[in-house]
């Protein structure tokens, strides 16, 4: 293989590398060259991929601060390449509200899973989103606690077995999984609102063009715009990658339906 | 030790919360997070009337964990910010506390101290001496704290805690209490704009072409790392040691050493005078930083009186670095009364006194 292929910069795109190589390809200069450590098959690495490919697109490289949560994605600030913060379990919102208030000019963004979002920070999120504060929250949604070791989350699916609903998740006793993001639609300050996948390329290329649409509505500060990407946790589930693709179509997806939950009115 | 600084200005009649909070204007704040709580909810109320027709920015959050993240968010872009609260809201705060002694950003904190534990009361109390002064949340670190004893202070300490926060990267907490933030005294405000401002090149501002990106973080997996971060912090603490204040009050001749802090230490002013018109030798030393501590001159000071009683708003608190100051050569004696109880002048002579005459006893 040709080292080349990975390492080129982006100026040489659609260039000639050698004889038979031709650059088609190559990560955008927003992600940094530190690899990541994400299992193999994980949603996360697609996702960060995606975001910093559309920061790259956009060129608000410069103006883009991010905020990074308590997850597996505790050290996305290691890969993205750009200014970040990283916030207490839960906070990321609230810290990306401190950001956004002394920066109103710069793009804002928190990144985070569900326990992190949907459960000890649920009234960051709602309250973040209520003042409809021109910030991306991007969320995470893998039903599970992937970075402690797969205990339940707020969003793990009824009959889920996790280190800590090891006989399926009832609702009788903690509750069903948490719609936060169809919650979060009744709030006025949220301006767009939708849901997404990774685990396939026209998932990949619908998610990239609602990250442009929300940094496009965050430019004109038309309130809180809400990602919501269904993901997997090949490690926390116990299941390959592939079979993760499985049961996110034929589990996850009827409770968590891809598509937008909220558009501009005009 | 302090020497008292002449002022110049029109003085005007303020409440203790107030004149904080005019002051965080005049320091010219980027931002102010807070929620209500009694009794400082004057601070936020004051700012969001007056901030709208000034400059800098006040929001009210859903909660003190919010806004001490809010803070965070802030503090970490480069802002001069800063919260309030009194004690359960500061509980609330400190897992936040920590992150952003952690992470070394500077902000204000101040704690409009009322009794507890538990919900309490929102009388006027010294309770959170422990937490201001020895961490309050995870991990080994420290805030710098210093104790307003009058509304003066109170807004005084707004510009000294920025100063100190900015040239050490590090929280600096103000610890009054419901007392101070409620009474209304003379004050001399500080002027606006006399304390300038620079962006940190460290700051979330985005990154620029000629410049690594920048990160905010409490995040250090590696054990190595983690231990370095921890030695630095130590280091920082360590200089910061130099920063010791404290005001002393007749202590020449004293033979005995009332020491106390923030409103005891007024009350103490008042028994020193009761004192020595009944020809008792006392004084009193006033830490005016709890973090930095002024061990070493109160060491100095144990050679040289009888005794010395701590007067505190709580169990006894303040105490223990009193006894640690002075290793074992004179006796520590402590007074105090909780719950927003508040001790007479009389009440501290009276103790002085019994304390007094059973050392004599000993001695005959
Ligand atoms: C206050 C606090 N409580 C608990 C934890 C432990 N913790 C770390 S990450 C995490 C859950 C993360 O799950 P999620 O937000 O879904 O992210 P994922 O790893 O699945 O991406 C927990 C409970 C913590 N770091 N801080
Ligand atoms: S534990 Fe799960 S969420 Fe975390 S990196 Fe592995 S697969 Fe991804
Ligand atoms: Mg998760």
């Amino acid at each position: 293989m040709n080292e080349k292929l990975y390492l080129e910069d982006e100026e040489n795109l659609g260039t000639q590398v050698d004889e038979s190589y031709e650059q088609v390809y190559c990560k955008p200069g927003t992600l940094t060259d530190v690899p990541f450590h994400y299992c193999p098959g994980c949603g996360h690495s697609v996702v960060h991929k995606v975001l910093m490919e559309v920061i790259a697109e956009l060129g608000i490289q410069e103006e883009t601060i991010g905020v990074a949560p308590v997850g597996c994605s505790v050290f996305a600030y290691q890969y993205m390449n750009i200014d970040m913060q990283e916030a207490a379990h839960g906070r990321a919102s609230a810290v990306a509200t401190g950001v956004k208030r002394v920066l109103p000019d710069k793009y804002v963004f928190s990144y985070q899973g569900d326990g992190d979002l949907a459960a000890i920070g649920t009234a960051e999120t709602i309250h973040t989103v209520n003042r409809g504060e021109n910030i991306l929250m991007l969320f995470i949604n893998n039903g599970i606690y992937g970075m402690t070791g797969g205990q339940m989350a707020p969003t793990s699916l009824i009959g889920q077995v996790t280190s800590t609903s090891p006989y399926g998740r009832e609702a009788a006793q903690v509750g069903n999984p948490i719609k936060i993001a169809d919650m979060l639609c009744l709030l006025p300050g949220a301006y767009y609102v939708t849901r997404q996948i990774v685990h396939n390329p026209n998932g990949v290329r619908k998610l990239k063009k609602a990250l442009i649409k929300a940094f496009e509505y965050q430019k004109q500060k038309k309130g809180t715009c809400f990602v919501e990407v269904v993901s997997n946790c090949p490690s926390g589930w116990k299941m390959t990658p592939v079979e993760t693709i499985k049961y996110i179509e034929e589990k996850m997806l009827p409770m968590y339906p891809v598509g937008d939950l909220k558009v501009p009115q005009n | 030790m302090e020497k008292k600084e002449k002022r110049t200005g029109e003085a005007k009649l303020m409440k203790g919360n107030e004149a904080f909070a005019e002051a965080a204007i005049r320091a010219d704040i980027d931002a102010y997070f807070g929620y209500p709580i009694t009794p400082q909810s004057e601070v936020l109320e004051y700012l969001e009337r007056e901030i709208p027709n000034r400059h800098g920015l006040v929001l009210q959050a859903e909660s003190e964990v919010a806004s001490i993240n809010m803070v965070y968010g802030a503090a970490g872009a480069g802002a001069r910010v800063m919260t309030s609260s009194s004690s359960p809201g500061i509980s609330l705060m400190q897992e936040g506390i920590s992150y952003i002694a952690a992470a070394q950003l500077p902000c204000l904190i101040a704690n409009v101290v009322r009794g507890g534990p538990g919900l309490g009361t929102i009388q006027p109390s010294q309770g959170d001496y422990f937490q201001a002064t020895k961490g309050g949340g995870h991990g080994d670190y420290h805030l710098i704290v210093l104790a307003p004893s009058s509304v003066q202070e109170m807004a005084d300490f707004v510009f000294d805690g920025f100063r100190l926060a900015e040239k050490y990267r590090n929280p600096v907490m103000i610890l009054s209490d419901g007392a101070l933030g409620q009474m209304m005294e003379k004050v001399i405000l500080p002027e606006e704009g006399s304390l300038p401002k620079t962006t940190p090149a460290w700051a979330t501002t985005g990154k620029t072409k000629n410049r690594e990106h920048n990160v905010i973080t409490s995040l250090f997996i590696q054990p190595e790392e983690m231990e370095q971060v921890n030695l630095r912090l130590q280091e920082k603490y360590k200089a910061i040691q130099s920063e010791v204040r404290y005001e002393e009050i007749q202590t020449d001749d004293a033979e005995i050493l009332l020491v106390a802090f923030g409103l005891s230490s007024r009350i103490c002013q008042k028994t020193v005078d009761l004192a020595r018109e009944k020809g008792i030798k006392v004084g009193l030393l006033r830490p005016i930083t709890l973090y930095p501590y002024p061990y070493a001159r109160l060491n100095e000071l144990s050679s040289q009186v009888e005794f010395m009683l701590t007067v505190e708003m709580n169990a006894g608190q303040m105490v223990e670095d009193v006894r640690l100051a002075v290793e074992g050569k004179v006796p520590v004696h402590f007074i105090g009364r909780m719950g927003g109880m508040i001790l007479s002048p009389e009440d501290i002579l009276h103790k002085l006194e019994s304390v007094h005459e059973s050392h004599n006893a000993v001695n005959v």
